[in-house]
């Protein structure tokens, strides 16, 4: 199969998932204890029954279940994804103002966790039982059992209330004046602790990975080939083996990548990020449940992207899996 | 007295062959393993016992807020309305481990069914079970929990719903893994041309010989449900009549500049927990899986 129709297919069943979570979000909310008449009939400060049966045919909350479910999808193929009674304004405007900070968050940790990831792990395969292999078995320990809001929030107080460095919270400074680089910079210095907050939970699981498949890579056949050949160690390591033990990372960050939007949502509750995390809960507690829909609606979307993204980049990184 | 005049002779060990008696002894080896099970020991007996001897209502206001840790006799202070930290952390930690199991035994209930179904029966039915599972994978689990916990309110029963509803794939993955391996066994092959049922072949001959991957997994679960229930306390979804580590930590959040130790001390007890069941867990897959311990 070429690459076109491999991608062809994955962006098909990427649909697909779409349109089950669409469908699962659906039922959730007509399953769910009380409907947007309620809550709306709450805001007036209650309603009686004419009035509701109002509001929910004006809603189309009185046609039948699949009809209502159609109605629901074909309006999210138009990336129409409804009316937050709340912030009076459509879910998609919202939820694209908030989209940018949370994958400047999201990427960035992650970068941010593979990069020194592999470097402590690539580190701790060289000498398996010394000194950094002995931290990245720490680390992995650390970062499987700390919860993520309690390293945030040992963070803070490191670094805000004894040793006043970062900003406390939120993405920018409240006055800014300066061009596009004094605002690139100004958010570099709020996104820091956030980013580091975030990446270090996935800087364990991607340390003790390469670590892993490093050592595993290292015993083949083809690394003793080159060593024989007389080829420098650093050579052998970074060029030839790394390479190689990259797929699993690949693989595993792909993986992940719902997990992280999830610790995304906690840190940025955190480090006041406003981001789709901060959105979410905020809709949450104000139960406005179009935005909320919205927000898992466009998470999965973003999880079903970056999974197509890591399927063709573990095809262009490797051969073997290219060619079956 | 005779025994002794007799010639040193190496002692057969035949109790040593039971299999239950060498996971013990391989676990006891594994020293990390050992200490993180002295400290999930001690946790408990904090958490279950402590209360016995610590007679405080972990509700009731008794001093000042925000007392600092070892100061007025409170061991771990007080919090944000002045009520004492330690028996928060005591009544805390019996309402996290309950949630914990709770969660971890509904997503292995879930997992385990789905996983075996697939790995048993493969082809269609395995095909539909495992897109099942990738949905599932595809969203983001604490906000799909969130949505669950937003729409059906915030109960213990509820969240620990919403824990388990979103952390089976890994389980069911597992079980899938395992399942497709054994049914080609051949005391798999015996027991079904002696015309024994599907239900009878997957629950009684092949699901008690994939049981140990699913132990871990099963007990990394719990750790992870635990972790799950603070952060959906952390972020204010849960029950404010219920006491626990997370919900310390949701109601103390505000005030993290000023009285930090009253989120840092429950973070801390959850960190303690999950890192001695995660230690247990690594102990329990090198004793169960004596193949994987040559690496």
């Amino acid at each position: 199969m070429g690459l076109g129709q491999i991608l062809a297919k994955r962006v098909g069943y990427g649909l697909v998932l779409l349109i089950a979570v669409l469908i699962l979000n659906f039922t959730l909310i007509t399953v769910a204890p009380g409907d947007v008449a309620d809550s709306i009939a709450g805001d007036m400060g209650g309603a009686d029954a004419t009035v509701m049966a109002e509001i929910r045919e004006r809603y189309g909350l009185d046609k039948p279940f699949l009809l209502q479910l159609w109605a629901y999808v074909s309006k999210v193929a138009f990336l129409d994804l409804g009316y937050s009674y709340f912030y009076n304004t459509p879910v998609t405007t919202l939820i694209l103002e908030k989209l940018p900070a949370t994958l400047l968050l999201v990427f960035s940790s992650q970068i941010l966790a593979i990069t020194v990831g592999t470097l402590l792990g690539v580190m701790a395969a060289r000498k398996p039982n010394g000194f950094v292999s002995m931290c990245v078995t720490f680390l992995s320990l650390f970062g499987f059992a700390a919860p993520v809001f309690w390293s945030g929030i040992l963070l803070i107080i490191a670094f805000v209330s004894i040793f006043p460095i970062f900003p406390v919270g939120g993405m920018s400074s409240a006055i800014m004046e300066g061009g596009f680089f004094a605002r690139a910079v100004d958010i570099a210095y709020h996104l820091f602790l956030p980013m580091v907050t975030l990446a270090s939970i996935y800087l364990a699981l991607y340390s003790r990975l390469t670590r892993a498949s490093m050592l595993e890579v290292l015993g083949s056949d083809y690394v003793r080939t080159a060593r024989a050949k007389g080829l420098a160690e650093n050579k052998v390591f970074y060029k030839h083996a790394l390479k190689n033990s990259l797929g699993p990372l690949v693989t595993v960050a792909g993986l992940q990548f719902s997990a992280v939007m999830s610790g995304a949502v906690v840190v940025e509750a955190v480090f006041n990020w406003p981001g789709l995390g901060t959105l979410a809960l905020q809709s949450i507690l104000a139960r406005d449940t179009p935005t909320i829909m919205g927000i898992l609606f466009f998470s999965s979307f973003v999880v079903i992207i970056v999974n197509i993204v890591t399927d063709i980049v573990l095809r262009l990184i490797d051969p073997r899996i290219r060619s079956s | 007295m005779s025994d002794t005049m007799q010639p040193a002779q190496p002692e057969p060990e035949i109790q040593s062959t039971s299999p239950l008696r060498e996971m013990v002894s391989m676990f006891m080896r594994n020293y990390a393993a050992v200490a993180g099970l002295v400290l999930l020991i001690a946790i408990v007996l904090f958490v279950f016992v402590g209360p016995l001897i610590h007679r405080t209502d972990p509700f009731e206001m008794v001093w000042a807020p925000f007392t600092f840790p070892g100061q007025e006799g409170f061991l771990l202070g007080t919090d944000y309305l002045g009520r004492d930290i330690l028996a928060a952390m005591m009544v805390g930690g019996q309402v996290s481990m309950a949630i914990g199991l709770a969660a971890a035994l509904v997503s292995v209930i879930i997992g385990v069914t789905v996983g075996a179904f697939a790995g048993y029966y493969g082809g269609v039915i395995e095909e539909l079970l495992m897109r099942f599972t990738e949905f599932f994978q595809v969203l983001p689990t604490l906000l799909f929990s969130m949505v669950i916990v937003a729409l059906f309110g915030a109960s213990l029963l509820t969240v620990t719903l919403a824990i388990g509803v979103v952390s089976w794939t890994a389980v069911a993955r597992v079980t899938r893994s395992e399942f497709l391996r054994i049914r080609e066994l051949e005391y798999v092959a015996a027991a079904r041309s002696g015309s024994a049922r599907d239900l009878y072949l997957i629950f009684k001959v092949i699901l008690p010989n994939a049981l140990p991957p699913i132990v871990v997994q099963a007990n990394l679960m719990v750790g992870s449900a635990i972790l799950f229930e603070a952060a959906l306390s952390f972020l204010g979804l849960s029950d404010p009549n219920v006491m626990s580590w997370g919900q310390v930590i949701g109601s103390n959040r505000p005030y993290i500049l000023d009285a930090g130790f009253a989120v840092a001390i429950p973070g801390f007890a959850i960190f303690l927990t999950v890192l001695a069941i995660s230690l247990v867990g690594d102990g329990l897959n090198d004793a169960l899986n004596p193949k994987l311990r040559q690496r």
